[in-house]
């Protein structure tokens, strides 16, 4: 079994399949990915750099846009990510 | 599966297949349920009660709603017989529910409390009545059915990583096939179409579905952000968060997998309006589970399968709900609510065909017959879906 997985060539995540410790290399989509902090199990694991306002792809699809640069390696979930649907606390909040 | 594969079920007089024969007792409104509760006791695991909160205090579409899904659940092909228990006062009808009964040729009384004189005395008649009618529908057998006449509605609950990656995919395999032999499969929870619902808009059978299609998510989506707040407050939950889901975006790309990958969206229906079309039907449910659940089958789907990566318990009082999970953790944790475990697909032990032959073949198996592990369990959770706050 695969540490991670990626499920579409379009990604630029992968989903771990295990808890990941920081400091291992795991090959996934293609390349060499240093894992750079601890990815909890079914956690998401940047394959590269995401700059902030940059589309997170999962399934091939867009699943949100970076809130933050992320740096590849590092975990990819709520603290960095932001939906672009249902955000009723940004049409409340005005034009951004 | 060929279009020729049969299950064992009980074809009915409105020509519409059941896979389970229960005595359904029908409250119409919240005041009367626990009078139908213990009428459905008396004869379980035949009687099914349907205890709900409406029937009274409910204007327009709300009203309609609530009438209109007691009403499909007393045509249902699950059901073989019917006893509506009334107040007397209230605003659901008790004669057009028993109408609803007898239009699908099914035997049907009405027990009234008020005019029974009481709790006590209306139990007693309900009783006698569920006792004749038991005896009555279990006079009726399986016969060899086909598979076409099956409607199964595809749900996810509890949703982690393994959903979208295994048992979702899974589910989505034994859809196309149920669709390839001329069945029909229904997906709700239009809140967790929302980021997905250009996939199946470009799989829609007409321009016009796909737009209606498209029209129910914006209003669903609209409905969500009126409240002035990040929809993330519920979806993804925050047990789906912790399992690893982030945005609303992916777990409904995950979540759609259960609709297959390739049968075409045939139509959109309201809730627990009946289904019609062969192919995949979507149906305007809300995301809550058990008001998911109640409106689908309610619009004719006589199975479910459910896949969960926490696990979850949710079943139905009249239809079988399958438990599927991708996540081995929770098939150990979990395991009286767990009818089948592939988590083989994440270990890569197992393929996502072999998990599909093997889930086809426990549909088939709890369509003619076999309990669910939501049935042993007595889950039997029943709740319609609301429009708008009580008057």
């Amino acid at each position: 079994m695969n540490a991670a997985l990626v499920i579409s060539d379009r990604d630029n995540v992968a989903t771990a399949l295990d808890a990941l410790d920081a400091g291992r290399e795991l090959q996934l989509g293609g390349r060499t990915v240093l894992v750079a902090e601890t990815i909890p199990r079914g956690h998401k694991i940047a394959l590269c750099a995401i700059a902030a306002g940059d589309p997170i792809v999962k399934y091939g699809s867009p699943i949100g846009r970076a809130s933050a640069d992320i740096a590849a390696g590092t975990h990819v979930h709520t603290h960095n990510v932001a939906s672009a649907r249902g955000r009723g606390d940004l049409a409340a909040s005005g034009p951004q | 599966m060929s279009a020729d594969a049969t299950f064992l079920g009980y074809p009915r007089p409105d020509g519409r297949v059941g896979v389970r024969n229960h005595v359904l007792v029908v409250p119409t409104v919240i005041c009367s349920a626990v009078v139908a509760e213990r009428i459905a006791a008396a004869i379980a695991p035949v009687g099914a009660a349907l205890p709900h909160l409406a029937g009274c205090g409910q204007l327009g579409p709300d009203m309609n709603l609530t009438h209109e899904t007691l009403a499909a659940y007393c045509g249902h092909p699950n059901v073989g017989a019917v006893i509506v228990v009334a107040l007397g006062c209230e605003q659901v009808v008790a004669v057009s529910l028993a109408d609803a009964a007898r239009r699908a040729g099914k035997p049907v009384r009405i027990v009234a409390i008020q005019t029974e004189g009481g709790t006590v005395r209306a139990t007693a008649r309900g009783i006698e009545i569920a006792r004749e009618f038991a005896k009555q529908i279990a006079e009726a057998e399986r016969q060899p059915c086909p598979v076409s006449s099956l409607i199964l509605s595809v749900k996810c609950g509890g949703s982690d990583y393994t959903s979208g990656l295994a048992s979702n995919p899974a589910v989505g395999r034994v859809a196309d096939r149920l669709a390839d032999a001329g069945g029909a499969v229904v997906l709700g929870e239009i809140a967790e179409i929302m980021g997905a619902e250009h996939l199946l808009a470009d799989r829609a059978a007409s321009p016009e579905t796909a737009r209606h299609l498209l029209r129910v998510v914006s209003r669903v989506e609209a409905e969500a952000m009126a409240l002035g707040l990040d929809i993330r407050g519920t979806q993804p939950s925050p047990g789906n968060i912790r399992g690893g889901l982030t945005t609303i975006e992916e777990k409904s790309l995950g979540a759609t997998h259960k609709a297959g990958e390739r049968t075409r969206l045939e139509a959109v229906v309201g809730y627990a309006a009946p289904i019609t079309a062969k192919g995949l039907t979507v149906m305007d449910t809300p995301g809550l589970d058990v008001e998911s659940v109640t409106g689908m089958v309610g619009g004719g789907a006589q199975a479910v399968i459910f896949t969960t990566g926490l696990g979850t318990p949710t079943g139905n009082p009249i239809a079988p709900v399958i438990k599927i999970t991708g996540n081995a953790r929770t098939a150990a944790t979990m395991g009286d609510n767990t009818d089948l475990d592939v988590s083989g697909i994440v270990s890569e032990t197992e393929s996502l065909d072999a998990a599909a032959d093997r889930l086809m073949a426990e549909l088939i198996t709890v369509c003619s017959g076999k309990e669910t592990a939501a049935e042993r369990l007595g889950h039997r959770e029943f709740a319609i879906h609301r429009r708008n706050a009580t008057i």
